[in-house]
């Protein structure tokens, strides 16, 4: 593997791959001094076109915890500002002895693009409403911890905003890939303009479908969605899509509760359910640093087996 | 080869004007058409020079140039330059340069006010100039009280035709490529069809209502193509044109996430790139034109959403013509001439162009040999830009000679202006 851009690039054996590699460095990351030495003397740099707290933490986490050396940049404190180029930048950066750049930014492909520039490894840390594969391969290494390694025949419903989601548009992948059934659900307004490439169902009626579902996947609901006519208002949406106290009481004990975050609180999502027993929010956050361990390590490291 | 048939025979050309077409002709000096076709000089309808306002994309020199190896003998300049071509002052400004250049270049008129889709543009001061065709193009008037102001006033304009880059603003706003199934997988937001659809419906009825010529540019969608051809059939003075990108190239390209391909309207499907074909070959579409729109390689080299929607097309035209819908028999090449020279010379009133190549014309030509094969080099091209989506493609067929009012300005397939 020489970059990750998208799901595709990995298929099942890829995403399982990573999966269970991200299995031993879960256990690195829980010993007293959560650190290895593979990927010492590499640098990884975050470049980050688009404001992220989470995202950038967690590379930049698993980064350090393989010992390789981070450094950062963002465009809102760089000469993006004085208009220099995608490509420009991408070059400079590479020029500064780096292996590894993870790329978010707001217009997809861009990843694509940098990778066709540069000859460091490039991680696509979210690009527009395209992709998100490390969101993508952490939630299916959630889910496998919690179901056993084969999803086949787990039933998630991914909720919310869909059509302009790149973490639908990456999880749905990764998830039907490993066997699970995907349904989207939300209002017509948010479902993808066609399903091609999308191996996945859709409905517009939470209710018909979560009886028949083993997990609750809830995108974040944008505010600024009312404004394009998405939905009418917050409280239309939060009657008719959200994870209520009163739907959530309806859900099988064993039903899961999954949110790529931030959350909306009231909104997509009532408190009590990010906070129930049921919900492995904090979870995914955690695992997240593991599974970029393992793609960082895949794409930079030695082959070895992990110390 | 023109609009009266074809034969084989010599032309012989005196000054301006075509003298003599016959057998065994001599001259004082002569231009090898060995294997060659002499047609008509094409026209192209939509091409964006750049100038003034975007001088390091293209000019009026560089891109008359490029027209002039594309086969072209007169070019029509789009108004959304900057500032824009909605003043007699700019106008005049382009036409004295294209009177310098190697192609006749004829300046488009926005229909509105710094194509603003408000107050109209001194649409009569501007035909005064020889201003025939009026389009805000690169947006849509998407006001129907605007255009129906436009089109009432343009029939006191003798020769003039309102032209319409058909896009609702509220529904492709926004948006980067075609709204279908590559548009849902690479997460690009798309300009659907209707966009297209809805417009053309529109300004179909306006045009009925008002009964004014109306044009419309870069048709793209089925939907479009089909409503236009049942105007037509109603008897509405309407015209047509389509781009080669819009019968060669699919959304699918998109995939590559290059804004080489990034175009508006967007590149469509299979379908509607068929039913480009068809609409060019029953002559619902009347013209064929390149929307050549010129941009700096750093601007393409913008991410997909960011990077600015346009492609060359000057010097590609007549080979993907000859090769997408000649080669395969959608069409006769005197069809596909009458879309490239003729029938968009009537459209723009230039009655100096379009041929027939017979003794008293003009002496505007186009030589061109339909067999030889040739590799697209971006870089090579007479444009100042290299923005082709057909770089590194073998086409067949190429301009050898371009003759402008008796003049070769391209020979054997190099400039000479």
């Amino acid at each position: 593997m020489k970059h990750l851009l998208s799901i595709d690039d990995l298929g099942r054996d890829g995403i399982v791959e990573l999966c269970d590699l991200a299995e031993a460095f879960l256990e690195v990351t829980r010993r007293d001094i959560p650190k290895v030495p593979a990927l010492r003397g590499k640098t990884v740099a975050t470049v980050f076109y688009e404001d992220s707290t989470r995202t950038r933490l967690s590379f930049e986490t698993a980064a350090k915890r393989l010992s390789a050396d981070t450094m950062s940049f963002t465009a809102s404190s760089s000469s993006v500002q004085k208009g220099e180029s995608l490509r420009d930048t991408a070059q400079t950066i590479e020029a500064l002895g780096v292996d590894a750049m993870v790329v978010r930014h707001r217009a997809a492909g861009a990843p694509h693009r940098v990778a066709g520039w540069v000859d460091a490894a490039v991680v696509n840390g979210g690009d527009g409403r395209h992709e998100h594969p490390t969101q993508a391969l952490l939630d299916t290494f959630t889910l496998r911890r919690h179901r056993g390694p084969d999803l086949d025949g787990a039933h998630v419903a991914i909720v919310g905003d869909i059509r302009h989601s790149r973490v639908a548009r990456s999880t749905t992948k990764a998830l039907a890939a490993l066997g699970a059934k995907v349904t989207l659900i939300g209002p017509p307004t948010m479902l993808p303009e066609s399903l091609d490439g999308w191996p996945a169902a859709t409905s517009c009626d939470l209710d018909a479908v979560l009886p028949e579902v083993d997990v609750v996947y809830l995108l974040r609901i944008q505010h600024e969605r009312q404004d394009a006519m998405l939905f009418p208002s917050l409280r239309e949406y939060t009657t008719r899509f959200g994870l209520t106290v009163e739907r959530a009481a309806r859900l099988g004990t064993d039903v899961l509760v999954m949110h790529a975050g931030p959350m909306n609180r009231g909104v997509e999502i009532a408190p009590e359910i990010a906070e129930a027993p049921r919900s492995v929010i904090t979870e995914q956050v955690a695992n997240g640093v593991a599974i970029r361990m393992a793609v960082l390590y895949e794409l930079l490291g030695s082959g070895a087996p992990v110390a | 080869m023109d609009q009266t048939g074809e034969r084989a025979a010599d032309v012989l050309v005196a000054d301006d004007r075509i003298a003599e077409v016959g057998t065994g002709l001599r001259g004082d000096r002569e231009l090898d058409a060995g294997g060659c076709i002499v047609a008509p000089g094409l026209v192209d309808l939509h091409v964006h020079l750049r100038e003034p306002g975007m001088e390091d994309a293209e000019t009026i020199e560089t891109g008359a140039r490029a027209a002039a190896l594309g086969g072209f003998t007169a070019i029509v300049a789009m108004p959304n330059t900057t500032p824009a071509q909605d003043d007699p002052a700019v106008v005049s400004a382009v036409l004295a340069a294209g009177s310098r250049s190697s192609c006749d270049v004829q300046a488009a008129g926005t229909i509105t006010k710094a194509r603003a889709g408000g107050e109209l543009a001194p649409m009569g001061e501007l035909h005064a100039l020889g201003v025939r065709i009026f389009t805000d193009d690169g947006s849509c008037v998407d006001s129907a009280g605007v255009m129906r102001a436009a089109l009432e006033y343009a029939a006191s304009l003798p020769g003039a035709v309102v032209a319409q880059h058909a896009e609702d603003d509220s529904l492709a706003g926004g948006g980067h490529m075609h709204e279908g199934d590559w548009s849902s997988r690479l997460g690009i937001p798309g300009r659907p069809a209707a966009a297209e659809d809805t417009i053309v419906a529109r300004d179909c009825i306006l045009a009925a209502t008002t009964g004014s010529r109306l044009h419309f540019l870069h048709l793209s969608t089925a939907g479009a193509i089909e409503l236009v051809r049942a105007a037509k059939a109603r008897g509405l003075p309407i015209t047509a044109e389509a781009a080669p990108h819009h019968f060669t190239l699919t959304d699918a390209a998109c995939a590559s996430f290059d804004p080489i391909f990034k175009v508006n309207p967007p590149l469509r499907t299979d379908a509607d790139v068929a039913a480009v074909k068809a609409g060019l070959a029953d002559g619902t579409i009347d013209a064929i034109a390149t929307d050549h729109a010129p941009h700096r390689t750093e601007a393409k080299e913008r991410p997909f959403e960011e990077a600015p929607p346009g492609m060359l097309g000057l010097e590609t035209a007549l080979a993907l013509t000859l090769g997408e819908l000649v080669e395969p028999g959608v069409m006769s090449l005197g069809d596909a001439l009458a879309r490239l020279s003729w029938g968009p010379a009537a459209i723009a009133g230039l009655a100096d162009h379009g041929g027939p190549v017979h003794a008293g014309s003009i002496a505007n030509l186009c030589v061109f040999d339909p067999g030889v094969r040739w590799v697209v080099e971006a870089d090579a091209l007479a444009s100042r830009a290299s923005n082709t989506p057909y770089a590194g493609q073998t086409l067949r067929g190429r301009t050898r000679h371009t003759v402008l009012r008796g003049t070769p300005v391209v020979v054997d397939g190099s400039p000479v202006r």
